[in-house]
């Protein structure tokens, strides 16, 4: 709090932004106003979108074996648009936990779930949860029994991965809308299951 | 675009190679023996890429399955543990 409102020097990359930006505008290969709307639309893109795609999946078994067998296409099918989004979509069971990282970067699907958190791009982070992912994953509280498989999932390359968390229990006859509200951004990434409904 | 080698269930390894350039075979990975999940498609070769080629013909992508337990002698956790990651084909010889 203390530097709020003082006057902070811009850093390397802050510097690097803005020369480029203001280039790239100089030369007219993009407009200020182009630029304003990408930030916008990537600013419209939040886990909401993730989690319509999962509760859908809930209530519609022949939807949730259309998005495991081909991802972006039954994204489509509901009306997202998920330009060069090869999508994989994997299902959590009693058996298997899955879980994502980015080991060489930060490759997310940001069409589904907006602009990764940073600790999904941290160091620690990508390191560790190739090499002990039970340790991770119970540092964001979540312990997976010792009997439950852990699949983790390195996203090295060309496609991206949304987990599909299991339904909580106690949701039975709830609409889309209502699932879609117990879906995190935590537990579409693998390191939280979805939430528990709080009042029956 | 080169013709895809392996099928889902096939045995491979990863070549233990450490060219420069833009890699994207996780060093970790590199040596080790896992089984073909799926096959993804078939993408420029990014290595390529970053050398502002075209990257074609395009490389067969893999998504292989590895155990923990291989990956990590000393992995702590379920020994059906596994680690998936894509590699492209130009990286896996038959095992």
């Amino acid at each position: 709090m203390k530097a709020q409102g003082k006057y902070q020097p811009l850093t390397y990359f802050q510097l690097m932004e803005v020369s480029l930006r203001e280039l790239l505008v100089e030369k007219g290969l993009v407009t200020e106003e182009q630029l304003a709307s990408a930030v916008e639309d990537m600013r419209q893109r939040t886990p909401e979108r993730g989690a319509r795609v999962v509760a859908k999946a809930w209530v519609d078994a022949d939807f949730k074996k259309k998005l495991i067998e081909n991802g972006t296409r039954a994204c489509e099918e509901l009306g997202l648009d998920l330009p060069a989004l090869k999508l994989v979509v994997i299902e959590n069971t009693p058996q298997v936990h899955n879980v994502i990282v980015c080991t060489l970067c930060s490759c997310y699907p940001r069409m589904l779930l907006g602009i990764p958190p940073d600790w999904y791009k941290s160091r620690n982070y990508r390191s560790r949860m190739v090499r002990e992912p039970r340790a991770v994953l119970a540092e964001f509280g979540l312990k997976i029994p010792g009997k439950t498989r852990i699949r983790v999932h390195d996203s090295t390359a060309d496609m991206r991965y949304m987990v599909l968390p299991m339904r909580p229990a106690g949701t039975k006859g709830w609409s889309e809308e209502r699932l879609a509200a117990l879906v995190t951004r935590d537990s579409m990434i693998g390191v939280a299951l979805a939430k528990e409904p709080q009042n029956k | 675009m080169a013709e895809p080698r392996f099928s889902p269930g096939d045995t491979v390894r990863v070549m233990k190679a450490y060219p420069l350039g833009h890699v994207r075979t996780p060093y970790y990975i590199r040596g080790h023996t896992g089984v073909i999940e799926r096959v993804c498609g078939s993408f420029a070769n990014p290595e390529e890429l970053a050398q502002m080629r075209d990257g074609l013909p395009a490389q067969p992508l893999y998504r292989v399955r590895f155990m923990q337990k291989e990956v990590w002698p000393d992995y702590r956790g379920n020994p059906a543990d596994v680690v998936e990651v894509e590699i492209y084909q130009h990286w896996l010889e038959p095992a």
